[in-house]
């Protein structure tokens, strides 16, 4: 049974969302949003690490390194300039997907264990996971012909 | 001779004219003229989104004065005392009248071929290095229709970028993306006539008596006869609009969303919903009525501070209530969640069905005299005729209209709104901005910023102005603009009514219409179609109108039925006029069939609280189909808040006498002195806590800048101040004033409206010598800003006498 190991890998993922955000907040401040939407993004994946609390001791969780990796392998932190807005942005489009996955496989572990609350628990959450996703595509789509054709040095 | 109907500076909204419900708005001529007039010239008044019609009074090719229309459905003869006075800017010595070149450091005068042919080796120069990308456009709501659409196509089509908005952006912005969300399209569904028939109106974050006082007069004369609508106000200030309120809600800045979720709740609960008309014409109720469960008036009441038992009053009334008028403005559009809590206005009429039928109606309230048109002609952040963006079928028609490719027109993305353009400038991706009848060197938020942004070296800022401005001191050009009464145009006010103003005099000097600018610029980059014809096919006004009815054809706000020979045969007309609807079009959706269909609609629309875009394939999957959509929104905290730093609540906004930095209203002496300077309004509380007494001088700080006001105390909530937003630095330089010193850089997520009505200040008994001892301390950036602003330096020593007494019997923060 992986269900623990596959909650320790959302746990890690959503808490390395929460401080990728708040990186790019700081970062990113003088944009007219950023800041506040990540600061809105960050509580809503609090509550998800709140609501994951019960679940992760009822399934014993398990840590996985997966998620430390991936910040080593994406997430290079913060950058100034337009060029780095678009590439933190990029990155936390990953780190958005890879939460919404881990929430997909558990919410199919979920249906065969017959766990009404897990099931609840991914489909609310990973509802506000999408959203997230959501945000970050419109602000890279809006952002990246500026940026690629003629952002500043 | 001088002749006056009435003293309007101290008789604001004049004579009563009592009537009931259903009866007609008696006439009632407003006139006032300094000169007997050799000629009448058709006009309307522009100093407010009202749109009242007028006649401008001519004597030897000089107005003298103005005098109302009695037909006209608007205002029926009546002026306020903006339209009776303002006039008066059009004869200011003044008034620029040749255009300027920054050389040697200093604005000087230089003929328009020099001007306009250095604007243009610019435009070309930065086409050649970054694309047009590298160009921006930062308009108004104060042009003419036939401008803005010149505007829109030789930027959209012409230069092909997308940064191209408006100051309406910071004006209303959020009426056009609440509209969008739950109708599918901008257009006001209501009339102003709605409120001769209507029982009760609900004002929301609006204080119509100050901001619109002809249509307050409207409304004053339904109060003064038998059986008078009831009136609720939510207002965290007792305006002259709160004082008549039957139910005045204060709620704290920043909690729209909570007090009308809370209003929402109160129907649900009193089983006063309709439910057929929800049934059929509308989609998203169920989610609603699951989000508003938990807002009880307790609940409302601690996050809002609006007593539970006042929240009931209103809510007993809107219950119950046979037809009702909703009006909503600044209070909502410039604050937190603007949008999610103007759509919950509209989300009360459609769950109770009162929307589209006599005496029920919805006022998305514009600020400006034609806002409504730079938003349908496409010179702000939406396309002409509101195409949507996202829509390839839409871009189609726009480029086969133009003869261009599809893909000259920009279309990855909305296009750029107005905060993100100032951003672009701020971080040199734009390297030439264009501004036109705004000052946004005081009406943009987080003034430091903007003027830094305006001085950067690298940026190429063109100025299109009647008057040198604070933005204008600031150019690298400045051209000299024609204004309202020197050219001919229409414009559309807040009940889709379009009036067409007339040329009555000739713009002084070498000043021009900024059409005909617009035009030049167009013929000097030799803009074509495909066919190497010139792009822009239109010389004159009328012309442009003709263009416009072509791209307007089978949107909602059609305009081909109308002409300039219809619009001076009678009065105003609301759009849609067309084959079906000849002589206009009251109300919206009186069959209650909304434009949301995936093929029509303006917008595949939002989450409201990130600003996230519904995909075309999302809407698509479940298309309203002609159905309203009612989208509920959870309330959130405002993003600054008081802490002990900053302990005290700020609030902006505007006055009686002045309209947006005086521009114009500076310049009529009366005006000038019925609100002379700007003041911070406090309660007695904060005011003794702070040991204030009235007329003293305060220092305001927020964590961006600092102003210095006197003190005026009373009619606002302790905890909260107010300072009025027309002041800046053009007639008086010696102190930081400008409101928006203060302000926040931040927006609504999906109207991108900056957020003027809050953030967190903290105020004290200004010291000059104590500031001077401390230069090197937080106030010491009092002194920089002053300095910056006089060129100067020192401490500013303001005068110890009373302050001006503004020479009126109102109040002046009514």
């Amino acid at each position: 049974m992986h269900v623990g190991n596959y909650l320790g890998l959302l746990h890690g993922s959503e808490t390395q969302l929460i401080r990728a955000l708040a990186q790019v907040a700081e970062q990113h401040g003088d944009e007219p949003d950023v800041y506040q939407i990540c600061q809105l993004m960050i509580s809503w994946s609090q509550k998800h690490l709140e609501r994951l609390a019960p679940l992760v001791s009822r399934y014993q969780e398990t840590r996985s390194p997966e998620p430390d990796a991936l910040e080593t392998a994406r997430f290079h932190g913060p950058r100034s300039g337009s060029l780095a807005l678009m590439r933190d942005l990029h990155d936390l489009w990953m780190l958005t997907n890879e939460v919404h996955l881990c929430w997909v496989v558990l919410e199919q572990a979920a249906r065969a264990l017959r766990d009404e609350t897990l099931k609840q628990v991914c489909l609310e959450c990973d509802a506000e996971t999408q959203r997230q996703t959501a945000f970050l595509l419109t602000r890279i789509k809006q952002a990246a012909p500026q940026t690629l054709v003629v952002g500043e040095p | 001779m001088i002749r006056e109907t009435r003293n309007s500076i101290n008789d604001i909204w004049g004579e009563r004219t009592p009537y009931m419900a259903g009866a007609v708005w008696p006439a009632r001529v407003d006139e006032r003229t300094t000169e007997d007039p050799e000629r009448w010239v058709r006009g309307t008044c522009v100093l407010c989104s009202n749109g009242c019609a007028l006649d401008i009074g001519v004597k030897a090719g000089k107005i003298v004065g103005v005098r109302g229309l009695a037909t006209d459905v608007t205002n029926h003869g009546r002026l306020g005392p903006k339209g009776l006075h303002g006039w008066e800017a059009n004869n200011s010595p003044d008034r620029l009248t040749r255009p300027l070149i920054r050389r040697d450091g200093r604005l000087q005068e230089a003929t328009w071929d020099e001007a306009m042919e250095l604007i243009v080796q610019k435009s070309k120069e930065i086409i050649a290095r970054q694309t047009s990308l590298g160009i921006g456009f930062y308009t108004s709501g104060q042009l003419f229709l036939e401008e803005y659409y010149t505007l829109g196509v030789l930027g959209k089509a012409g230069l092909g970028t997308p940064h191209m908005d408006g100051n309406t952006r910071l004006c209303t912005a959020t009426a056009a993306a609440a509209l969008k969300v739950s109708f599918g399209s901008d257009g006001q569904p209501g009339s102003v006539r709605d409120l001769d028939l209507t029982d009760t109106v609900l004002h929301v974050g609006h204080n119509v008596a100050s901001q619109q006082t002809v249509l307050w007069s409207r409304i004053l004369d339904r109060l003064a006869a038998p059986n008078p609508p009831k009136l609720i106000v939510i207002d965290p200030r007792r305006t002259f609009t709160a004082e008549h309120a039957t139910v005045h809600l204060t709620p704290r800045v920043g909690t729209n969303v909570a007090v009308m979720n809370g209003l929402l709740h109160l129907i649900i609960q009193a089983g006063r919903t309709d439910p057929a008309f929800l049934e059929a014409h509308t989609v998203g109720y169920e989610n609603l009525k699951k989000v508003v469960e938990k807002y009880t008036p307790e609940y409302v009441e601690s996050l809002s501070g609006v007593p539970a038992d006042d929240l009931r009053a209103a809510g007993e009334i809107l219950a119950n209530t046979r037809t009702l008028v909703s009006t909503v403005l600044q209070g909502v559009y410039q604050s937190m969640q603007a949008t999610a809590a103007a759509v919950q206005v509209n989300n009360l009429h459609l769950i109770r069905g009162l929307i589209g039928q006599p005496g029920s109606g919805i006022l998305q309230m514009n600020g400006q005299p034609s806002a409504q048109n730079t938003r349908e002609s496409g010179a702000d952040g939406d396309l002409p005729g509101f195409r949507n963006w996202d829509n390839p079928e839409h871009i189609r028609e726009l480029a086969e209209l133009w003869n261009v490719p599809v893909d000259q027109i920009p279309h990855w993305s909305p296009p750029t709104h107005a905060m993100q353009i100032w951003r672009y400038c701020e971080q040199g991706s734009i390297r030439m901005l264009w501004i036109h009848a705004t000052n946004p060197a005081v009406s943009m938020p987080e003034l430091h910023r903007v003027r830094g942004i305006l001085q950067k070296e690298e940026l190429f800022v063109v100025v299109q102005d009647a008057f040198l401005t604070e933005t204008a001191r600031l150019a690298d050009v400045v051209l000299p603009a024609a204004i309202w009464g020197e050219k001919t145009g229409t414009l559309t006010n807040i009940s889709r009514t379009v009036h067409i103003s007339c040329k009555a005099v000739e713009p002084p000097g070498e000043a021009r219409s900024d059409l005909d600018i617009f035009l030049d610029y167009a013929r000097r980059m030799d803009f074509r179609d495909q066919d190497g014809q010139p792009l822009i096919k239109w010389n004159d006004a009328e012309g442009a109108f003709e263009a416009w009815k072509a791209c307007s054809r089978g949107r909602p706000c059609d305009y081909t039925g109308l002409s300039y020979q219809k619009l001076l045969a009678g009065s105003g007309v609301s759009w849609p006029v067309n084959a079906e609807h000849p002589d206009g079009t009251e109300r919206l959706y009186a069959d209650g069939v909304f434009p949301t269909h995936a093929d029509y609609t303006e917008s595949y629309g939002h989450d409201l609280d990130t600003g996230a875009g519904v995909s075309a394939e999302q809407y698509r999957a479940a298309d309203p189909g002609g159905r309203a959509i009612i989208k509920a929104a959870e309330h959130q905290e405002p993003h600054e808040v008081p802490d002990d730093d900053y302990p005290l609540w700020l609030t902006t906004g505007r006055q009686v006498y002045h309209f947006h930095t005086r521009t114009k209203t500076g310049w009529s002496r009366a005006l000038n002195d019925a609100a002379p300077d700007a003041f911070v309004q406090l309660s007695p509380e904060d005011a003794e806590h702070h040991g204030l007494q009235n007329g003293d001088w305060v220092l305001v700080e927020s964590r961006r800048g600092v102003v210095i006001e006197r003190a005026m105390i009373g009619n606002i909530e302790p905890g909260l101040v107010f300072i009025p937003f027309h002041y800046g630095s053009w007639d008086d330089p010696s102190r930081p004033r400008a409101a928006n010193e203060l302000t926040l850089t931040e927006w609504d997520p999906v109207s991108k409206q900056p957020h003027f009505k809050y953030a967190a200040v903290r105020i004290s008994r200004y010291d000059a010598g104590e500031v001077a001892a401390q230069a090197g301390g937080a106030v010491g950036r009092a002194l920089a800003v002053v300095e910056r602003l006089t060129g100067g330096r020192g401490t500013p020593e303001l005068t110890t006498s009373p302050p001006p007494q503004p020479k009126t019997t109102s109040r002046v923060d009514g």
